[in-house]
């Protein structure tokens, strides 16, 4: 068992969920003045900052959500694309369009057609990307990426990856071939549910995958971006689980940085209604509150989400954005969107989200990294 | 009466390279282009730091090294991202190649939550780059020791934080910032947490022979006229410092001399 695993195991979901409706507004209140004081907050703040009670101070979090985002980030937006290499997988999620019971065409692209998505995603001025596949081991696998990344580190300044949990040397070896940072979500921290959620497959073991961002710090890794699913389960508990993660890993990995993601869940084929929905304003609440809880974090806002809703969430604490993405593997040469993992809603180009953010008086970051930087640092 | 204009003596020369103006500026978290190169020319800065992950070294055309270049700034590359010696090594070859200069601002912090430099990584790099041709300007702690070693190992300036990068606490490490301007006998450069004008002068009222300012200008507001501002208060500050500041009491000097009794 990891030493998260342990964490995790002081805090009982189902207290954790119900203690949120007894945070009092004295306590709201509390953590505020803090926050505006320039105090640490503490994972009880970071409770009573996503609680229903701080919901009427919504607007006085957002302004400190900002004040601490330009601060450390300045009037910047970082933009990255998602390619989307395969859609194999051999888990069944129910929430996912890539589930191995959806009847879709599969496809993994080749090396010739990865070479051409590099090309798509240059010409779109484009410098930081994210690899995302399903879970197929054997297609799909080390030897797939290793491939993978010879022909695209050519072409990129910055690669994550958003793949299948994998071992400590993998990581390792994936550092070494050029990637940057590793996304995995743990989609809810609610051990039994998870179960019914993921039914099949490497995915369905809940601790493997809990374990997955200590093997990406012993690997040594830049950067790690954590997060749940939000909609699957209440989002407040998923939440606070997420950033008493992210407290533990600060302490743990302190050469790592870190990112937040925060999905809603999407219509996708063949997928499950959505069992705990989040509003736009809960959205909103949820971000601020991990900005105050949290200055240094990089807050990453998808294409899952609106333009409007985008465009205005940009100076209230996001610090990165993916723009102008398909979720289909072959997606930047050819439409087709029946390969698609979810349908997403903001579907502008990369040019015209980034005239909206210099609209806004911010200034787009293509560049964020130099390939060759970081020596590979390792402790495993 | 003190007349500023002409103190050419004063001139702060680093690397036989001489500077009128005292403020250096970086380059990051502008709104845009437009308004980092006018607040530059407003604050009258002659180097400007930039970083070497951040502009595109292949193409040029990015918002930050473009106008730098089109404005004929002084560059001062700084290695931040770099965890070690080694990769601060990289990324000041890589820059000294493509931009021309062999001047770095040595950077290396590994713990990118505060971004704390490394003091063991810095000299060793430091050290090696010297040795290799470089102009080092490193980034350190106000750790009166590591800048001694640092100017042994033949640094040309040191640059000593004032507060955290990007906190605008102004100058928190100020006793030791005090022991480091005392015995350097390289040019000290506060860099770091210098949120307002007035920490600035305090700065050059301390002998501290530049400031670097990034994040109170361009998270200003109105970064063109914190920019003057700046400039003002390092000029005011500087000509305090050289004026002498009168000796501050804590409580009243008795009218009748203690000693009078020995005339």
């Amino acid at each position: 068992m990891s030493d998260f695993s342990q964490q995790m195991a002081s805090h009982d979901w189902h207290q954790v969920q119900a203690s949120f409706s007894v945070i009092s507004e004295e306590q709201v209140v509390t953590a505020l003045q803090k926050s505006q004081q320039g105090k640490s907050l503490a994972l009880d703040d970071f409770k009573a900052l996503i609680s229903p009670a701080a919901a009427p101070y919504l607007e006085h979090m957002a302004n400190l959500s900002q004040r601490f985002t330009q601060q450390r980030f300045g009037h910047t937006t970082q933009l990255f694309v998602p390619l989307y290499l395969s859609n194999m997988c051999s888990n069944i999620c129910t929430y996912c369009g890539f589930s191995a019971d959806n009847k879709i065409r599969r496809t993994t692209l080749t090396m010739a057609q990865i070479e051409q998505e590099a090309l798509a995603i240059k010409a779109m001025g484009l410098d930081h990307i994210l690899l995302v596949t399903g879970e197929s081991e054997r297609k799909v696998g080390m030897s797939y990426f290793e491939q993978a990344l010879g022909v695209l580190a050519k072409h990129f300044n910055h690669i994550s990856m958003e793949v299948q949990p994998l071992d400590t040397e993998d990581y390792v070896r994936l550092a070494e071939l050029g990637v940057e940072s590793i996304l995995v979500y743990q989609e809810t921290y609610h051990r039994e549910k998870y179960a019914k959620y993921h039914l099949k497959g490497n995915k369905s073991d809940f601790d493997y995958r809990l374990e997955t961002p200590d093997r990406v710090g012993k690997a040594g890794i830049n950067k790690l971006g954590i997060g749940c699913l939000l909609g699957l389960e209440d989002w407040r508990t998923d939440a606070f689980f997420v950033a008493s993660q992210l407290q533990y890993l600060e302490q743990k990995y302190w050469q790592m940085r870190y990112s937040l993601s925060f999905p809603r869940l999407r219509p996708c084929e063949g997928g499950a209604p959505v069992n705990s929905p989040m509003s736009e304003r809960e959205l909103v609440q949820l971000i601020c509150a991990y900005r105050l809880f949290n200055h240094e974090v990089e807050l990453s806002l998808s294409t899952r989400e609106s333009a409007v809703f985008r465009d205005n969430m940009l100076k209230l604490g996001i610090t990165t954005m993916s723009a102008g993405s398909k979720t289909q593997p072959g997606g930047y040469a050819n439409e087709d969107k029946q390969l698609e993992q979810f349908s997403i809603d903001d579907n502008r180009s990369v040019e015209q989200v980034a005239a909206m953010i210099t609209d806004k008086g911010y200034q787009v970051v293509w560049k964020d990294w130099q390939t060759g930087l970081n020596q590979h640092l390792h402790w495993c | 009466m003190l007349d500023f204009s002409v103190q050419s003596h004063n001139k702060l020369m680093i690397a036989g390279h001489q500077f009128s103006s005292r403020l250096f500026t970086g380059s990051g978290k502008f709104r845009n282009s437009g308004v980092m190169t006018q607040a530059l020319h407003a604050s009258g800065s002659e180097l400007v730091t930039m970083s070497l992950k951040r502009v595109d070294l292949a193409q040029r055309s990015d918002d930050i090294l473009r106008p730098l270049l089109a404005n004929n700034m002084k560059l001062l590359p700084n290695t931040s991202g770099a965890k070690t010696a080694n990769d601060a090594i990289f990324a000041a070859q890589l820059a000294r190649e493509a931009l021309s200069t062999n001047w770095i601002k040595l950077e290396i912090h590994p713990d990118p939550k505060y971004l704390m430099p490394d003091p063991i990584e810095t000299l060793k790099a430091a050290e090696e780059l010297v040795n290799d041709g470089f102009v080092v300007l490193p980034y350190i702690h106000a750790d009166p020791v590591l800048a001694k070693r640092l100017e042994d190992v033949g640094c040309q300036a040191v640059m000593p934080l004032g507060a955290p990068i990007g906190s605008n606490k102004g100058l928190v490490s100020h006793d030791f910032l005090k022991i480091i301007i005392e015995q350097a006998n390289v040019p000290v450069i506060i860099d770091a947490g210098i949120g307002a004008p007035s920490h600035a002068a305090y700065a050059m009222e301390l002998g501290a022979d530049a400031v670097l300012i990034n994040t109170a200008m361009a998270v200003s507001p109105d970064p063109v006229a914190m920019a003057r501002a700046f400039s003002m208060a390092v000029d005011s500050g500087r000509m305090a410092y050289l004026a002498g500041l009168a000796t501050t009491n804590s409580h009243a000097i008795a009218t009748s001399p203690l000693t009078a009794f020995l005339d």
